[in-house]
């Protein structure tokens, strides 16, 4: 293993007699003392989302020294938020992210000077704003941005502290193609959107960003001071149900198309497509799929009301039934439905709805393909109808 | 018999199982011996007769891609693994 490469040059900072007593713990820890505390002053990070992986790293970044955190989110904060992203409070609900997470930054150490980009990062804008930072974090949460975060960072050089959670599995490792491999090389193409199973059923352990957005803050650390090994060319996965850490090998692929030795991909293109996939709720990307007739959930009341025979089709998992459920629906998940098509009469008008009307539209087209034509997707879902129609049930 | 780990994406074509015994002398093999106990498995790991491309097989620590693909080697005991793409917890 290469040794770690110098990131950034300490000569240009001191350290305050405040900032002396603040940071004492890690003065007298050997592996950093003062040349190692200048080094996390003088140095600059970019975060790449506020939320649940953000969060942590944020709040220990800040806490640790670091000279310059640039904060990436266009979002605002969200109850359904505060589960997992802790560095927003009950009170910040509705506020921008990037304030509430300055002014939580801000409390925790003054002397951090904070950046604000309240864009959703794209290919117009990722290698200006990557550019004036030492090392970036992809705190994202979805295939577009990571691919474009990747392939920015091999662009500019720049090393990649990599996490990413789901339900209960975490992963964590250092993407620096200087070094070894990045993103790509593990991933090479996205699964496509039809055949990503977890599209089932998203939802993630709330403290299990904090674990994996902490490792990767350590990550971030080492790489500036210049302590112990890197991720770099591992992998570690981390399963909290079993509370397993397991580390693989990652090896740089010589034929990958932007890091390895004849690059196809030499300036950033659109993830959007080459995911197939919106990357965030202000995209204007269209999946490239047949759209499905849709129905308002006026529409299916005032049917109901009106004594049509319809079938309500609730396509969400069962935990899911426990939150909020349309009286008389049959209840099918999505990933059983195609066993369950003689329970589907095709004569009759078939409503599909899930939580939001994603899963709904995908059942859809499955049902299409089996000569299902009476199809409707119930549009907003159930939390449409929870917030059109009945007003006992809770939006989740 | 060796065994192969899926991730938890993949779980529920597989009856919920987070790890199958599979026979088999090579990574191909013990694929086939996990597709046919689970052949709803099928579809998210097959193009055809190819792995798909984003599905990423280990050997203990080591990627396939990188031995000898499907034809890499096995013995009893050894541990497979399938990495899977994760990007978040964004719900839909």
């Amino acid at each position: 293993m290469d040794a770690i490469p110098v990131l950034v040059d300490p000569a240009s900072v001191s350290l305050s007699h405040a900032e002396i007593r603040r940071y004492s713990r890690h003065l007298i820890l050997p592996e950093v003392g003062v040349e190692g505390q200048k080094k996390l002053k003088a140095a600059s990070i970019l975060l790449i989302g506020t939320g649940g992986l953000g969060s942590p790293l944020a709040m220990y970044l800040a806490a640790a020294g670091i000279g310059r955190l640039g904060l990436v989110d266009y979002d605002v904060v969200d109850e359904s938020n505060l589960q997992r992203q802790v560095i927003h409070g009950t009170s910040d609900v509705g506020r921008s992210k990037l304030d509430s997470a300055a002014a939580t930054i801000a409390d925790l150490n003054p002397h951090v000077v904070i950046e604000k980009y309240a864009v959703p990062l794209s290919s117009d804008n990722a290698l200006d704003i990557l550019a004036k930072y030492d090392v970036i974090i992809d705190g994202t949460d979805n295939f577009p941005t990571r691919y474009l975060v990747n392939d920015a960072c091999v662009l500019l050089g720049k090393p990649n502290v990599y996490g990413s959670v789901f339900r209960f599995e975490g992963q964590l490792s250092v993407f620096y193609a200087r070094q070894g491999p990045c993103y790509r090389c593990l991933f090479p193409a996205p699964p496509p959107p039809g055949l990503v199973p977890s599209c089932a059923d998203g939802g993630v352990l709330g403290v299990l960003p904090g674990t994996i957005g902490t490792l990767q803050a350590t990550e971030a650390i080492k790489l500036i001071a210049g302590i112990g090994q890197p991720m770099i060319g591992r992998l570690l996965l981390y399963d909290a149900s079993e509370m397993s850490f397991e580390t693989i090998k990652l090896r740089k692929n010589p034929n990958c198309p932007v890091c390895g030795e004849h690059p196809t991909i030499t300036h950033l293109i659109d993830y959007e497509q080459f995911c197939g996939v919106p990357a965030h709720d202000h995209s204007t990307y269209e999946e490239g799929r047949t759209p499905v007739r849709a129905i308002t959930v006026d529409e299916v009341k005032a049917r109901l009301d009106a004594g049509d025979d319809l079938l309500i089709l609730d396509v969400r998992e069962p935990q899911e039934w426990e939150i909020s459920l349309i009286e008389g629906a049959r209840r099918i998940p999505k990933g059983d439905v195609l066993r369950h098509l003689d329970e589907l009469p095709r004569e009759r008008d078939i409503v599909v709805h899930c939580r939001t009307g994603i899963r709904s539209a995908d059942v859809i087209r499955a049902l299409q393909e089996q000569g299902y034509t009476r199809l409707y997707n119930m549009a907003g879902g159930i939390n449409a109808w929870a917030r059109k129609i009945d007003p006992s049930l809770p939006v989740y | 018999m060796a065994s192969i780990k899926l991730p938890t994406p993949l779980r529920p074509y597989a009856g919920n199982s987070a790890e199958i015994e599979v026979q088999g002398a090579t990574v191909g093999e013990a694929l086939a011996s996990l597709v046919g106990q689970h052949p709803d498995l099928r579809a998210h790991l097959f193009d055809g007769e190819d792995l798909r491309s984003f599905v990423n097989v280990f050997v203990g620590e080591e990627d396939i891609r990188f031995l000898q693909d499907l034809d890499t080697p096995i013995q009893a005991g050894s541990r497979l693994r399938i990495i899977p793409a994760i990007a978040g917890g964004r719900p839909i």
